[in-house]
């Protein structure tokens, strides 16, 4: 299956982006083939709605879940109606790491939003 | 003619000059026919004071509401058209699903329009009320006040200055703009079609900071502009040397005046405080018409 990894730089060693919807790339990576590409974030400075075009693009790319460290309100309820998990990245450090440990079922979904969000949005 | 009172910086004092200015111009001339009054908008949605000053009684109220879009499930194709036009990611398509986040949306109605099923209506979704009534001196008062927890000031603003020119009764044909602080688009749309922009500042650093934004914005909106220095005689000079390179007028100082403080923190105006403000203001308001006529000269 395919998963979203939030990324500071766009490789498989790089180190990993807390934030979802204004992280620097999304690097997709499919888990049973572990072929992979990185996608720069368009939305890392919109003033607003980044969380929903984040879970947008999610969307598109056709992944079942995203691996990252905050989801605020607009991304949560996004992804949710999208059907795509969400999971936190623990003590993951770089991408490959986090991938790792989503296959090994070692990281923690969330059910709710984990942040209040910033720009555009108000408290879910 | 508009004049708005605007400053980059909060708190500097636009509410303090913008009811002074307009009371003095009520008030008139000594020996002198007293003019029509010139009507006050205090366009600070988010917080809204002038009323504290001049004391209006609200006789006309309207409804502010932007068109919120809401999709029909069953005429939805997930075609994504509306997502694409949207400029602020309200509209989003995820799957089949087509989700409207009503908070990011500024009521542009592109989404509606470019929908090729029609599956997209319009409902309007209140964020705050209009207000008007007269005031003290009988100048016409309108204010916008936003409701709690919504993130758009600029709507409301929008449809305070359209409602307010015809609803405050003005005779007169002077307007004061009561501006809300910073430099965003709440601001813009406020100073938006004026005639001037008065510009109140502090002389310190972070005075000056936010008077370059605003000035920007004057020159952007091709708006003459003029400054005042309130709390003068505290922070630095440059403020001034800054006003000099720009070529912007400092029109008035207020000093730094604990009398004045107090008097503002009881809700009295500047006039009232000090009523030699009254000529100062006047005064103040022929240098804007001599600017303006002679800018318009000089552009026309």
């Amino acid at each position: 299956m395919k998963v979203i990894v939030t990324a500071t730089a766009p490789e498989l060693e790089a180190e990993v982006d807390p934030r979802f919807g204004r992280g620097a790339y999304f690097v997709v990576v499919d888990t049973d083939t572990l072929k992979w590409q990185a996608h720069q974030n368009q939305g890392v400075n919109a003033a607003g709605g980044a969380g929903s075009q984040a879970a947008q693009f999610a969307a598109q790319q056709g992944v079942e879940a995203v691996i990252s460290g905050d989801f605020g309100p607009n991304a949560y309820i996004a992804l949710a109606a999208a059907e795509i998990k969400m999971y936190l990245l623990g003590p993951s450090k770089t991408v490959w790491e986090a991938v790792a440990s989503f296959t090994a079922g070692k990281l923690e979904q969330v059910h709710a939003p984990t942040g209040t969000g910033h720009h555009g949005g108000r408290e879910a | 003619m508009k004049i708005a009172v605007a400053s980059g910086k909060g708190g500097t004092g636009k509410t303090t000059v913008a009811t002074s200015l307009a009371l003095s111009l009520a008030m008139g001339e000594p020996d002198q026919p007293v003019p029509p009054p010139p009507a006050f908008l205090d366009c600070d949605v988010e917080g809204p004071n002038a009323h504290l000053f001049l004391a209006p009684i609200f006789e006309r109220r309207q409804d502010v509401a932007i068109q919120i879009p809401r999709v029909d499930a069953a005429k939805c194709t997930a075609c994504g058209r509306c997502a694409e036009v949207c400029q602020y990611h309200a509209i989003v398509v995820l799957g089949k699903r087509t989700l409207v986040f009503s908070q990011l949306c500024h009521g542009c109605g592109s989404c509606t329009l470019v929908c090729p099923e029609g599956a997209i209506s319009e409902e309007p979704h209140a964020i705050g009320a209009l207000e008007a009534g007269p005031a003290v001196r009988g100048i016409p008062f309108a204010r916008g006040v936003l409701n709690v927890g919504e993130p758009m000031a600029t709507p409301a603003i929008r449809q305070l200055k359209q409602w307010a020119i015809s609803a405050s009764g003005a005779q007169g044909s002077v307007v004061i703009l009561d501006v809300p602080p910073g430099t965003s688009c709440p601001v813009v749309e406020a100073v938006r079609g004026a005639d001037y922009l008065l510009l109140v500042t502090e002389p310190t650093p972070f005075g000056l900071h936010d008077l370059r934004l605003a000035a920007e914005v004057a020159v952007e909106l091709g708006i003459p502009a003029g400054v005042i220095i309130n709390r003068d005689g505290i922070g630095d000079a440059g403020v001034d040397a800054f006003c000099a390179a720009a070529g912007l007028p400092v029109l008035l100082r207020i000093p730094f005046e604990r009398a004045i403080a107090e008097g503002i923190a009881q809700g009295r105006t500047l006039v009232d405080i000090h009523p030699e403000y009254a000529s100062r203001f006047s005064t103040l308001y022929q240098q804007i018409v001599g600017q303006v006529i002679s800018l318009s000269r000089a552009g026309g």
